[in-house]
């Protein structure tokens, strides 16, 4: 089929309507490798806008590209963990045995080698998607092995040769990932869940009074933020309007976490009920799951436990028979952009939009999905929502401390023998995480992601809860051996590709973060670079306009006031008097490499030992 | 249940347009139900410094040079709402000092090169560095965009390197001209402002769009052909008045 055809088909399967943008131009990358000038225009005509809004939307989502890109697309994770587990070299395996450098596709247009950031799989790095399969704990050798079958025809899915533990090994999902649950906790991962306990309950109690269920048991939104869940579902529901929205939060991309990715897997039909129980609750008809691209691999999966709860009147219309009670969830695939993580980029994003967020106030609550009251949740809170209904709000409160009730879902990764997902009360100190984790000689735990709270040593003893070191749940563990430096600057590149690019202090501000912890880890820094970074920081903090902004200068600040020895140990002090931030030989270096010339004053015999003007 | 919305209390038994008063720098300030901080601060003669919003268009928080305190917790004025018994921090020494590192990091994003410049002396990053006293923006390390320019439309050409990214173009096309001639894309430091079109020729655009209008670009990105430097040094926009309103 032409191409005119089949973008004007992909545009009819979603109704031409330009809200769902984003499922049309996942089937056009999908079918036709790219989303060129000519296929935008065509979009833009069928959905009624403008060529540059579609435009201004494909080059927003990683996952969508402009140029042709191979029939396979191998994705290497690069997050921090990926790297220290030897990512790099199982990019250049799969260069060399692929022959395609890596960011490039092969001439033929077969293969397309790229890096990508956190995909969820950091406790069995190093691992990679390879069209959306995701290969896990590769070793170069398991790449090559991978890249000679790919070469041979091997279609993606085939290379999967056991399945992981759990419903991995589910005929829809047939991964090779496994859950690596350590610890299960009574809230989620206590193997006696029920698929319905909780909506039945919520059934028998009036909308209100299940409000005030949620209200009671203390549940906090385990995103991070910790905003009360009962109290959004109230202020939604207060909120005058014809129409309510639902979403569930899937987009989990903070670097080193992948819980969400073990509750989709094994809680699956726990979130739907809690979704659902949050419809009765506010007065919703319509759900929405927002799903990060990279887990597109349990969309099959999803989509049938979503048709079974049809068919058991869970979903649907009267819903339990009950008449006035009509709600179904779509789940919307997202498309590999950290930033919709936040609750009103998310939005955007499934209206069809750059994921950047909105302007606050008003909030999701009053004005959300399609300017509707909205309830935004990630997938752990909507998983409580359930089992708050089902064992009452007083079972739930007992649990954990007095501020943070219930247990909470850590994924911890890193320098650790035990990687994995843990269910722990809320309490929990870092230290008593590390016994649990069999981590040993760590120098940095990475609470809440590279956002998070970067904790030294000395502060061991705080603890994991929303009065102290509150999260979302990841956790990474970095042990003697590993460059705080290092892993300073990998945030901050991370947080410099993802940000949307929206306001100035996190589009241009990051990126002068990063020169200047380069310039320190060139040992070139000199203590004013300090006083500069601290400065920048407080500026970056206090004007971005999200929490990814104002998150970004977290590792700067807490790494100088943590590690200062591994500062000032790349600090010099020069007897010249000069700064030290300036090397005038280096700074001479290009115009003599142009002028072809030596300099006269510093060093006669300097171009032809360092060979300049050949 | 008795209904909850969350909203400040004394706001909630108040109807749009009703008075209220509030602070800036310790000066009460009456504004109404609806505004936001800067419009009721511009109603009272009080200058916030802006790059983003521009009078005629709605506000986009995207630059945050007007970013305030408002009890003790930052927020831009153009797009926070007023409410009742608020206390505003505008001038104060911490403000300014974001404000001024805000501006600075316009000027290394971009190329901005004054004295080169058919903007210069109408110039809002120019006029706001001024005031702010930066007179060498060299805190910071330059990033020298190198952007082909789009000199293919027959009255108006675009020069990216100077661009800002405020937006005002954008809005002002879509919201005044309906015409859609500009568009956000790429994300992080490489979001740009793009055009409907393979250049501005390949675009509906007219000299005599909103968009187009000198004043709509705060900078020397949008240029109206062969109308360069129409006013002389000292008869220019910022000559004859600083950007703060105020002689």
């Amino acid at each position: 089929m032409e191409t005119e055809a089949l973008v004007r088909q992909a545009c009819k399967k979603f109704e031409n309507d330009k809200g769902r943008m984003m499922d049309v131009l996942w089937e056009l990358q999908n079918t036709l490798g790219c989303i060129d000038d000519h296929s935008m225009e065509i979009v833009a005509r069928e959905l009624k806008t403008s060529r540059v809004a579609v435009e201004g939307v494909v080059t927003f989502y990683s996952f969508f590209s402009r140029e042709q890109k191979g029939k396979i697309i191998l994705r290497v994770c690069d997050d921090i963990i990926d790297r220290h587990a030897g990512s790099e070299k199982i990019a250049s395996a799969f260069s060399e045995e692929l022959g395609v450098p890596i960011g490039g596709t092969s001439s033929d247009k077969t293969f397309s080698l790229e890096y990508t950031p956190c995909i969820g799989m950091s406790d069995q790095a190093p691992s990679a998607l390879i069209n959306g399969v995701p290969i896990t704990n590769l070793t170069p050798e398991s790449a090559r092995d991978t890249a000679k079958e790919l070469i041979k025809g091997v279609c993606p899915s085939s290379l999967v040769k056991k399945t992981g533990d759990g419903n991995n090994s589910h005929e829809l999902i047939k991964s090779m990932v496994n859950n690596n649950i350590q610890k299960r906790g009574e809230v989620l991962l206590s193997t006696d869940v029920s698929k319905s306990a909780g909506l039945d309950a919520a059934l028998k109690l009036s909308s209100p009074d299940v409000i005030k269920e949620i209200i009671d048991s203390g549940l906090r939104g385990r995103g991070g933020a910790g905003f009360p869940t009962g109290e959004k579902f109230r202020l939604a529901r207060n909120t005058n309007s014809d129409k309510r929205y639902v979403i569930c939060n899937a987009d989990e991309g903070e670097p080193g976490t992948f819980k969400d990715r073990v509750l989709l897997t094994e809680r699956a039909d726990l979130l739907f009920d809690g979704m659902t129980i949050a419809a009765h609750a506010i007065g919703s008809n319509a759900g929405i799951v927002y799903l990060r691209g990279e887990y597109a691999y349990l969309l099959p999966y999803l989509e049938s436990v979503l048709a079974e709860r049809r068919s058991a009147g869970l979903l649907g219309k009267s819903i339990r028979r009950k008449k006035d009670f009509d709600f179904d969830i779509r789940i919307q695939l997202g498309a590999g952009a950290y930033i919709c993580g936040e609750e009103s980029a998310l939005i955007s994003s499934l209206e069809g939009l750059r994921g950047e967020p909105k302007n606050r106030p008003p909030f999701p609550v009053e004005k959300g999905y399609m300017g509707k009251p909205t309830v935004v949740n990630n997938v752990e809170t909507f998983c409580c929502v359930a089992r708050i209904m089902e064992n009452g709000a007083a079972w739930f409160s007992a649990i954990g401390t007095k501020a943070s009730k219930g247990t909470k879902l850590l994924s911890i990764c890193g320098d650790c023998t035990k990687p994995g997902v843990y269910e722990v009360p809320y309490g929990l100190t870092v230290s008593e995480l590390l016994v649990m984790v069999g981590a040993h000689d760590t120098t940095i735990v990475q609470v809440g992601g590279a956002g998070g709270v970067m904790v030294g040593k000395s502060s061991f003893g705080r603890k994991i809860c929303v009065s102290d070191l509150a999260t979302g749940g990841a956790i990474m563990v970095f042990g003697a051996n590993r460059n705080v430096l290092g892993i300073v600057d990998y945030f901050l590149e991370f947080f410099s590709e993802e940000s949307c690019g929206y306001c100035t202090p996190c589009r241009v501000g990051v990126i002068f973060l990063r020169e200047r912890i380069k310039k320190v880890m060139q040992g070139l820094a000199d203590k004013a670079d300090l006083g500069y970074l601290r400065d920048l920081s407080k500026t970056i903090k206090m004007t971005s306009r999200c929490g990814l902004g104002s998150s970004a200068p977290n590792c700067v600040i807490n790494s100088i006031d943590e590690f200062p020895l591994v500062y000032s140990s790349h600090m010099r002090e020069k007897s010249d008097g000069f700064a030290a931030g300036f090397d005038i030989q280096k700074a001479l270096d290009e115009s003599r490499r142009i002028a072809k010339r030596t300099s006269m004053i510093y060093d006669p015999v300097y171009g032809e030992e360092r060979g300049l003007g050949e | 249940m008795t209904p909850f919305t969350g909203k400040n209390e004394a706001l909630e038994n108040k109807m749009i347009g009703d008075d209220i008063v509030f602070k800036i720098d310790g000066v009460d300030v009456r504004g109404r139900i609806g505004q936001t901080i800067m419009e009721a601060a511009d109603d009272a003669g009080i200058h916030i410094p802006r790059l983003c919003d521009v009078e005629g268009l709605d506000p986009q928080g995207s630059c945050r040079v007007c970013t305030v305190k408002i009890n003790g917790r930052t927020a831009a004025s153009c797009t926070q709402p007023v409410a009742d018994g608020i206390n505003v921090e505008n001038r104060t020494p911490e403000i300014q000092e974001y404000r001024r590192d805000l501006v600075r990091m316009l000027f290394h994003e971009g190329n901005h090169l004054c004295p080169a410049c058919e903007a210069s002396g109408r110039c809002e990053l120019q006029a706001l560095g001024t005031d702010f006293g930066i007179l060498q923006p060299d805190k910071y390390p330059y990033l020298q965009p190198s952007r082909p320019v789009d000199a293919s439309h027959h009255d108006v050409m675009l020069d990216t390197n100077r661009c800002i990214r405020c937006g005002r173009c954008i809005r002002a096309s879509a919201h005044v001209d309906h015409k859609n001639v500009f568009g956000y894309v790429g994300r992080g430091i490489n979001k740009q402002v793009g055009v409907n079109g393979t250049d501005l020729a390949h675009t509906n655009a007219a000299v005599t769009d909103k968009a187009m209008e000198i004043g709509i670009c705060p900078v020397g990105c949008i240029i109206q052909k062969r109308v360069g430097f129409f006013a002389p040094i000292g008869a220019r926009r910022f000559d004859k008045e600083p950007i703060t309103g105020k002689k």
